[in-house]
């Protein structure tokens, strides 16, 4: 008879407060509180910091590293690593320096330089999905080949001279004080998000990410799924070079040197495991506001760029470790308390 | 051939294969650029490579445990920076006492990594990422950003770079060369020979199975991370040596550079194989091929990196390839021969009851 009434689940299954506190728990649980506690502390010292501008001002800052952030997770949770995609973004932003002062129509150069992207993706992927090398040395030897790439093309030089319309793209708000990047950005998140937890494409990224052998096995694509995620990659990255050199206004061959490590910082720190499998857009997003916000309330505090960068590294271990300690913490309290539970048991 | 079989293993062809490439190497660039192969060629890719070759060398160390280490570039940075300011206000301080100093410095970093990579559990390459923006905001912080100057440092390190411990012709063994020769033929040795050495190989090419066997896993890691900070303090007197001018920015991008010099001399990413030789060998290859690109006048500088980029890249790939071919068939030799003696013991067998 009680088989046949499911109507009363409610004392077994959690409440909603329960809920609440299981979420609280979990790893994004845990960003969303130190999210809050920096936007507070920023907000009670600077009084700016609330206001419309400062919160466009601080995407901006960062917009090209948060956009590549979004593929990233892809590519991590997939348990794959792509160090190549600051060299890409100067790769793609000199090939459409290069092309402009040849006299190459702009648009065209645009295109072009997107297309390099494109293709770099393509080649990192060849090498990854179907040669089989790992993702962490044929991108790292990548780093340098495109790098060396853009530095041919540009050479020691400084290209600017950009159109207008195309560095206003860059610099100016083209929607109600939103610049492109920044709508750029916000649909990403939108599609990533729809991709990444809601469609067949992302359960293949996380099951090729536990375990690649068993996605193999069941039939999941296994090397389709790594190349179009190295094509994107690629791809993106390409968009974001030539989205910065908008952005600066003229583009360097050491243009976005370094880049890779801010934006692995980003998604690792959102609790996506640098093994695979497991990790969430939501998580990565709440890393990137916490990011961007701590940086952006140090700047406001006067705290010079290089503790920043310091005070990252510092949150980033911190992020894998504490959970480690406080779970080995809990272990041995949980041993302890079986171990007298028995003693009396026995008493 | 099967006696061939019985003395290289896959690995030491290896090495060969990699010597032979640094000759083809040497023999197209003498092709190429009149009198390339000369002192004044040898006695410059000494200075190019000796530090490199050191950093290359600890990278080994912690890539051989299935681990990475991203903060060499920051280890070196720091040391040479801390060692340069110490001698700078004391000029009186025994060039021991400073060797000394720079691998301690190199030490206790690398002692951070290894705690707590291997006792925190955290994954290496999210520590070392970490660690490489740490130790460089202390560096920058510690420093106010002023530069240690060549003319503030005592008469024996400004002439440290020229010391040549032996002429042979005129090709020269520079000092600074033979320590970086100095510190592969010890860890060579002692990856080769000493229980610990070995137990690196264990744990990165099986951890399970080192676990299992009893060795103590952290501990063997910990100490890695620990050697390679210490011989990246080493590489950070160096650097402060051959150059005397240290910015805070010294140092920065070395952690790649050793990384592919590494992997080109044959030490696997995922852990278990290469050498102290091999580090070496590629240090070499990659310092040969620098040499003579920036002396072809064709070339254009810039195409140096490009090349050096892909370079790696073939030379991964080709190992990857044709290693596990060699690989296989070094098994199944291997196994013929077990099955021959197997063959061998039961014909005799009876002989032997009868």
């Amino acid at each position: 008879m009680s088989l046949s009434q499911p109507a009363a689940p409610a004392t077994d299954s959690p409440g909603f407060l329960d809920k609440a506190w299981q979420r609280l728990k979990s790893w994004e649980g845990m960003l969303l509180a130190v999210l809050l506690i920096v936007v507070v502390f920023n907000a009670v010292n600077t009084p700016s910091y609330l206001t419309f501008g400062n919160w466009v001002n601080l995407f901006q800052l960062y917009i090209e590293k948060i956009i590549i952030a979004l593929i990233m997770t892809f590519i991590i949770i997939n348990g794959e690593i792509d160090l190549s995609v600051a060299s890409i973004m100067a790769l793609s932003a000199a090939l459409m320096a290069f092309l402009h002062e040849k006299e190459v129509a702009f648009p065209l150069a645009v295109l072009i330089g997107l297309l390099a992207g494109l293709v770099c993706g393509l080649f990192n992927g060849f090498w990854i999905a179907f040669v089989g090398l790992p993702s962490l040395v044929v991108t790292l030897a990548t780093l340098i080949a495109y790098r060396g790439l853009a530095l041919v093309l540009v050479q020691d030089r400084s290209i600017g001279n950009f159109p207008v319309w195309f560095s206003n793209l860059g610099q100016k708000p083209l929607v109600g004080g939103l610049p492109f990047a920044l709508i750029l950005f916000i649909a990403g998140v939108a599609l990533a998000i729809v991709i990444l937890q809601y469609s067949g494409f992302g359960r293949s990224v996380y099951v090729i990410g536990n375990n690649k052998d068993v996605a193999r096995y069941s039939g999941v694509n296994v090397r389709g799924v790594k190349m179009w995620l190295f094509i994107a990659s690629g791809f993106i990255a390409g968009l974001a070079g030539i989205l910065y050199a908008a952005h600066l206004g003229a583009m360097r061959g050491s243009t976005a040197d370094g880049f890779e490590l801010d934006i692995i910082t980003m998604v690792l720190l959102g609790g996506v495991s640098i093994f695979g499998g497991t990790g969430s857009l939501w998580g990565v997003l709440l890393s990137i506001l916490i990011i961007l916000n701590l940086r952006n309330g140090m700047g406001l505090a006067n705290i010079s760029g290089e503790i920043q960068k310091g005070f990252v590294g510092v949150l980033l271990i911190l992020s894998v470790l504490a959970p480690n300690i406080f779970g080995r913490v809990q272990e041995s309290y949980n041993r302890r308390r079986r171990l007298s539970a028995a003693e009396t048991a026995e008493a | 051939m099967s006696f061939l079989m019985r003395r290289f293993r896959p690995e030491q062809l290896r090495v060969l294969v990699l010597v032979g490439v640094l000759v083809a190497i040497l023999i197209f660039f003498q092709t190429q650029v009149e009198g390339f192969v000369s002192p004044r060629t040898v006695n410059r890719l000494q200075t190019s490579i000796a530090i490199i070759t050191v950093v290359a060398v600890a990278e080994t160390l912690v890539i051989l445990t299935r681990n990475i280490d991203l903060s060499v570039g920051s280890i070196v940075g720091f040391a040479a920076y801390f060692v340069g300011t110490q001698l700078s206000r004391n000029n009186d301080m025994s060039p021991l006492l400073i060797v000394l100093m720079a691998i301690s410095v190199g030490g206790v970093l690398g002692a951070i990594n290894g705690v707590l990579v291997s006792y925190g559990r955290v994954p290496s390459i999210i520590v070392t990422l970490g660690t490489l923006a740490i130790y460089r905001t202390v560096l920058v912080e510690f420093s106010n950003a002023q530069t240690v100057l060549t003319s503030r440092l005592p008469e024996w390190l400004q002439t440290l770079p020229s010391i040549n411990l032996a002429s042979v012709g005129s090709f020269d063994v520079r000092l600074i060369f033979a320590m970086a020769l100095a510190v592969v033929i010890i860890f060579q040795l002692a990856l080769t020979y000493l229980p610990y050495g070995r137990r690196l190989y264990a744990v990165g090419s099986n951890p399970d199975a080192a676990r299992i066997a009893g060795f103590p896993s952290q501990r063997i890691v910990f100490f890695a991370f620990v050697l390679c900070g210490a011989l990246s303090g080493l590489a950070g007197f160096m650097f402060l040596g051959q150059y005397g001018n240290v910015t805070v920015v010294a140092g920065q991008g070395m952690e790649l550079q050793a990384i592919a010099a590494a992997v080109v001399g044959g030490v696997s990413i995922l852990g278990g194989t290469g050498s102290a030789f091999g580090a070496l060998l590629g240090a070499a290859l990659i310092g040969l091929l620098e040499q003579g690109l920036r002396r072809m006048p064709q070339i254009d500088e810039f195409w140096r990196y490009a090349l050096l980029g892909f370079l790696i890249l073939i030379a991964v790939a080709v190992d990857t390839v044709v290693m596990n071919r060699l690989r296989a068939i070094w098994a199944r030799n291997e196994l013929q021969m077990a099955a021959g003696s197997d063959q061998a013991t039961e014909q005799e067998k009876p002989a032997h009851v009868a």
